[in-house]
């Protein structure tokens, strides 16, 4: 497998007027090339300030982020946020937009990833007319549409209900394979992290160090929901639960 | 249709009918209060007038004293500093809200300039402007901009912040953000600060009108004051109402059509 990034010796420190909060503490770890790899920690660990620093949102106090080659990152939010005045069509063509792209073979991509998912019948809706888990497939399509090597995730589906969360995150997870993208997505939620993940990364609370990381081995490779029912899938979660060791709840 | 659903309707409509008749009622008995209680002298006749010499008033009004003309006079002033102050508090919060600093700078001033009665500028102004319909739209434009700028900065800050950040992921600029998301984002609020700002127009036009002009409603009230002839003064009053109503109206009219 091709090494696509390397977070090498990461540092953040936040400064105020009287004191310094260091949220990310020598955190290194390799991204491959068609990977999917989960972060989960406590939360308010420092896991969005990692997501942001990975996508050129901010900037880290100390050690290196080293790309192979020139990579484009795409960033899914937690929240869908579609522009209620626009069409999802438009919607998801926004980043296009912004970036100057938005050529015909561009527009014929982004509503040929709506064909293949299923999701032809919105275009010409209005987001307020689709449900939650919609939007968030929609959100995916809007990042997909700029052609990005990696997908960044921050916690997709945590507005989503517990129901729509499995079948989307199933179909993010098939979208996203099917479009052959590596994946590095940030979460809270044990489960969802094994289930979808082929490494989890393990931090711990603040200031942020990397406890473990698992390379998830399972029996056969199904999709998330499948997953689940793999003989380690309660194996790995009860490591996990023990480094994340809540026993301050 | 079902029974249950019938009485529904049934209800919704003796609702509506009771609320219509209430409010007619309301207006009949006080027309016929103040016209019976002036007629026996239990009011002064001289000072609260009457409808009926209300009525008299605007006709003689229409006929000897160009009422027209003075309604004309108004209007134009009050559409014209609402026009203004509209494109004026846009542009305004937009550049506040572009360069916060700066609304760092002059906040105390707007405070200071927002607690100030605008009324006490007005000599100052009609010296500088001078005694003529402009120092009336400037009065207006005082009054009306502070809370036009207020209300739309206000729309600007309320804004979704993960949309902000779904656009800096796509390392939209600031001119993206700003006619791609703040401005479409605002639509609602810009739309909806348009009622508060027509009655303060009105306010500052009528203001401007009392302390210099030559016509306009205001000056209908204060030539009737001067000249102690009170029913004048209710019927300027009465057409203002009037007025106020129609462009309240139809402002809200607007906003609906455009909030569709």
């Amino acid at each position: 497998m091709n090494k696509l990034l390397s977070v090498k010796n990461l540092n953040k420190v936040y400064y105020k007027n009287k004191e310094e909060t260091e949220a990310i503490k020598d955190i290194s770890f390799d991204l491959y090339e068609g990977e999917f790899i989960s972060i989960v920690g406590p939360s308010g660990c420092g896991k969005s300030t990692l997501l942001n620093i990975l996508t050129n949102m901010d900037i880290q106090t100390k050690g290196k982020i080293e790309f192979t080659k020139p990579l484009k990152l795409g960033y899914m939010l937690q929240s869908d946020s579609m522009l209620s005045w626009r069409k999802i069509i438009e919607n998801a063509l926004l980043g296009l937009e912004i970036k100057k792209k938005k050529t015909k073979e561009n527009i014929e991509y982004v509503k040929n990833l709506f064909k293949k998912y299923g999701l032809e019948e919105f275009i010409n809706k209005y987001p307020n007319e689709l449900s939650g888990g919609m939007k968030q497939r929609v959100a995916l399509i809007r990042t997909l549409a700029l052609k990005p090597d990696i997908l960044i995730l921050d916690e997709p589906f945590s507005k989503l209900d517990y129901q729509s969360r499995l079948k989307v995150s199933d179909d993010v997870y098939k979208m996203i394979k099917g479009e052959g993208k590596t994946a590095l997505m940030v979460t809270h939620d044990l489960s969802e992290a094994i289930s979808i993940s082929d490494r989890v990364i393990v931090l711990s609370q603040r200031p942020c160090i990397i406890k473990n990381i698992y390379k998830i081995e399972r029996e056969k490779e199904g999709t998330p929901i499948e997953n689940r029912k793999d003989k380690n899938f309660a194996n790995y979660y009860d490591l996990i639960w023990k480094d994340l060791a809540y026993h301050d709840i | 249709m079902t029974y249950e659903h019938k009485k529904y309707l049934k209800k919704c409509k003796r609702e509506k009918a009771i609320v219509l008749v209430s409010q007619i009622l309301i207006l009949v008995i006080f027309l016929s209060l103040w016209e019976i209680l002036s007629k026996y002298n239990v009011i002064n006749p001289f000072i609260f007038s009457s409808p009926s010499k209300v009525i008299l008033t605007i006709y003689n009004l229409f006929l000897n004293y160009d009422l027209i003309g003075h309604i004309l006079t108004t209007l134009y002033e009050t559409l014209i500093a609402f026009f203004l102050g509209i494109t004026l508090s846009f542009i305004i919060a937009i550049i506040l809200y572009e360069f916060k600093i700066l609304n760092k700078i002059i906040d105390p001033y707007l405070t200071m300039l927002n607690s100030l009665p605008k009324v006490a500028l007005g000599p100052l102004i009609i010296i500088i402007v001078g005694a003529s319909a402009n120092s009336i739209i400037v009065m207006a434009l005082l009054i009306n901009l502070i809370v036009g700028i207020m209300s739309i900065y206000n729309g600007f800050n309320n804004i979704d912040k993960d949309l902000i950040k779904l656009f800096k992921t796509f390392n939209a600029s600031r001119l993206d953000i700003l006619f791609k998301l703040t401005i479409p984002a605002s639509y609602k609020t810009i739309i909806s600060s348009l009622k508060l700002n027509i009655s303060m127009t009105l306010i500052g036009v009528i203001m401007g009108e009392f302390l210099v002009s030559k016509s306009g409603l205001g000056y209908l009230i204060i030539y009737g004051t001067q000249v102690f002839n009170l029913d004048m003064v209710m019927s300027g009053i009465v057409i203002l109402i009037i007025i106020s109503f129609v462009l309240y109206k139809m402002i809200t009219s607007i906003e609906k059509k455009l909030l569709k």
